[in-house]
Formats: C-alpha cells, structure tokens, sequence
C-alpha cells in the first residue's frame, strides 16, 4: 500500500476519476510531469492532453483527457482540477466582451439611474399577489 | 338551464389547466432530482480547489493575489444576481430580487456605486427594469448549467475588480435548503475572507492552518507536515492567478447549479398548489353546475305540474 497515492479527478461539473495510482504522468504547462507517490508538495497548471494514470493490479493504463487546468500534488495524494471548457486568455476575453455587450444592447433604451421605489414597488406587489393567492387558498 | 353551460364550459377550461400544472409539476418533480445530483456533483471540485486556496492563502509566497487583499475604502460594488430563466416557479426569484433591492438600497445610502452583472432571464429583465447599472449578463442557461457558459460573465466583474472598478463583489442567489425551503442569501466573493477558506460547513478535511502557514494539529493523510510551501510549476503568479479565477469560478457554478436545484423544487411545489386548487375549483363548480341542473329540473317539473293543474 505504501507505494500508491490517492489521486481525484474533479471537474466543476463532476467528479471524473478516483482512485489508488502507482504512477501518474500529467501534461503540465511546462512539460509532461510524472509524479510517483511520496512526491513533494507541487502545484502546476496543466495544458489540454491526456492523463496517463497506472493503477494497482492493472496492466492498461487509464487514460483520461483533461482540457487543462491545474494539478496539486502531495505526498499521499493528488488532485487535478481539471477544466470543462478549452481555456485560454484570448478566448475568455471573448466571452467576456460578448456578455458585456448583450448588456450593452439590452440597456441601450434606458436611460435614467436606478429607480428603487420602483423596484421595490413592483417586487411588493408581486410579493402581494403571492401572499394573496396563498390565502385565497387557504380559505378555500 | 340558464348558465349551466357556462358553467360546463368553464370546468372544462380549469381542468385543462389543471392537466397542464400537474405535467408541469412532474416534469420539475423528475428535473429536481437531476438538478440536485448535479448540485452535489459540484462539491468535490469546490472542496478540492477550495482547500488548495486556502493553503495557498496561508503558505506565503512573495506574491499575494489580489483577491486576497482587503481594500481600505470601499466605494463600488459588484452584483451578480442569480436568477430563473424562466417564471411559474413561486416566489423564488421575488424573494431574491427583495433581498437584493433592499440590500442595493442600503449599499446606496452608504454612498457606494453598484454594477450589476446577471445570471438568468428573470433578474436581468428586472435589473434592466428598474434602471440598476448592468455591466454583463447571461441569459439561457437550459436545465444543464456550464460553466463555459458562466465564464465570460463573471470574468467582466473579475476584471473589474483587478482594474479597481469595484472594491468588493457579491453574489445573489437562492440556497437550496431542502425540496419544500429555498432562501434567498448575499454572500461576499471578493475579497475572499478568511471564513471563506477556513470554516464552512461542507469543510470537514483540513484543520484551521495558523497565520503562520503552520498547520495546527492533526492534518489529512497525506499533507505534509510542518511549515512548507508547493513548488510551483512553472512560477508561482501564474499559478496562483489561474487556481483564484477558477475558485471564484467554481463559487459561481455552484450558486448557479444550486438555484437551479432551487428553482426545479419551488415550481414543484408552485404547481402542485396549483393543481391542488384547479382540484378544489372543479369541485365547487360541479357543485355549481348540479345546483343549477336540479333548479332546472324542478321548475320543469313544477311548469308541467301547474299546466296540467290549469288544463284540469
């Protein structure tokens, strides 16, 4: 036992892999890593490829594709948190601006600040309408 | 038979709409259950990079993220508003946009700006309405969050928090408690606090770590012990900066993936009430209507009665 290490896949959406490994070998940004246990603590950012992981009593390895992001490592396990989307700072920026201009268009037709009495008018009269529905029910 | 078939008509009409609420209420019944898997299939990864961050905010490397830096005046605020792309669901997003009115109006009278960014139809609509400053938003999410989908959006307000357009971010969402209590909630991203790294209640792994960067007491298996640091492939800043976009990131997802579930069980519940009460509805017309059937009868008969009584 003593010559395995933990390793978890995760995602944001889910948990991909778990599971006791001999030897792991990890596309990290600077280079492919391979990290058997008892490696000192690192932490590396990984780029789109595929995670080679040798279990215990396995002859294939496991084979996962990750579409980058970041790998910590510690003496007993090993964790990557992988991406669910194909990252990178150029394609970001592009979301980023596309959000930021549906906004832009939504709001073109306004034009005064915020208005909190009406905010608040319209949300206590919708609160109303539930509170009244509710009660309508209750005497019926 | 005056009115009877009006009134036949109408409890036609409210049990087709009865038809159409219990539908609905079963198809939130079965989208609940998967919203809430997806919900929890969330933790593990918020856990893992949520314990990583918290080392790494501890562990002192010469570079200290921004985001982890309190600033001294705080003059702009950053909203995101998470909400339901679509409505029939109760008063889910009602209680939410209270909360978050209420709580915009107090961070106004404090003097602060506020810019808005909003996850979902129905916030954005309404932000949009009353006139609050929208700086990004996204609308129609389905019933499957992705991230992918989030990553502009929150990026906008990331960015504006590097560029010191707003000193503090929140977020707004509905917290999923159990199938039958939501409750909206305001919770602070940024600066990441220190209770936002140590105590939180899924966070059962890891002992508080002292200032220091020592660890206290018994640490996890594995973690090595004493005062260290990562070594950091290929430099620490870069590192860093990706591990804290994708912490906020996964924050986001999770109150995203959590309204969600949010949502699935208050339109549940807001249309089971509802086809309760097409129920009740039906019945007092059909008693109605069997009233209205027997008066016809009656003066049928007392006409038939009386003509033949006049006849005689």
């Amino acid at each position: 036992m003593a010559n395995t290490v933990h390793i978890d896949v995760v995602s944001a959406e889910e948990s991909i892999f778990s599971g006791e490994a001999e030897f792991v070998v990890a596309p990290a940004s600077a280079g492919e890593v391979g990290i058997y246990p008892n490696h000192a603590p690192m932490i590396t950012t990984i780029k789109p490829g595929a995670l080679r992981i040798k279990q215990t009593n396995e002859a294939e390895e496991t084979l996962i594709f990750i579409s980058g992001g970041l790998l910590e490592v510690q003496p007993g396990f090993i964790t990557v948190l992988a991406d669910t989307a194909v990252r990178g700072h150029d394609l970001d920026e592009a979301k980023a601006i596309a959000a930021k201009l549906a906004a832009e268009e939504a709001m073109k037709n306004r034009t005064s600040d915020m208005d909190y009495a009406k905010a608040q008018a319209e949300l206590s009269e919708a609160m109303a309408q539930i509170h009244a529905i509710e009660r309508l029910r209750k005497t019926h | 038979m005056a009115g009877s078939k009006e009134i036949r008509t109408k409890i036609k009409s409210v049990e087709n709409t009865r038809k159409i609420t219990k539908a609905m209420e079963m198809v939130a019944a079965s989208k609940m259950r998967k919203a809430q898997d997806r919900m929890r299939a969330s933790r593990p990864y918020a856990e893992k990079i949520r314990n990583v961050a918290a080392h790494l905010s501890f562990a002192n490397p010469e570079y200290k993220h921004p985001y982890l830096i309190k600033r001294d005046v705080v003059k702009n605020i950053g909203l995101i508003v998470v909400s339901s792309d679509k409505g029939l669901c109760g008063g889910l997003n009602t209680n939410m946009l209270r909360l978050s009115v209420n709580q915009m109006k107090t961070w106004e009278t404090e003097g602060k700006a506020i810019s808005v960014s909003a996850i979902g139809n129905k916030g954005f609509s309404f932000m949009n309405r009353v006139g609050a400053n929208v700086k990004s938003h996204i609308t129609g999410l389905g019933d499957v969050p992705h991230l992918e989908a989030l990553i502009g959006t929150i990026k906008v307000m990331l960015d504006a928090y590097t560029a010191g357009e707003i000193d503090q971010l929140f977020i707004s969402y509905t917290k999923f408690i159990n199938t039958m209590k939501q409750e909206p909630v305001i919770q602070q991203l940024l600066p990441l606090s220190d209770e936002h790294l140590g105590a939180h209640p899924h966070h059962d792994k890891v002992e508080p770590l002292s200032t220091s960067g020592v660890i206290k007491g018994a640490v996890k298996v594995g973690i090595a012990k004493g005062h260290w640091d990562y070594i950091y492939e290929p430099e620490a800043q870069p590192v860093i900066d990706e591990l804290m976009v994708r912490y906020i990131e996964s924050l986001v997802y999770n109150a995203v993936a959590e309204n969600m579930a949010s949502e699935q069980s208050s339109r549940m519940v807001a249309m089971k009430s509802a086809s309760d009460n097409a129920k009740q509805v039906i019945g007092d017309l059909k008693l109605v209507y069997n009233k209205a059937r027997q008066a016809a009868i009656t003066k049928e008969i007392s006409e038939i009665v009386g003509g033949a009584a006049a006849v005689a």
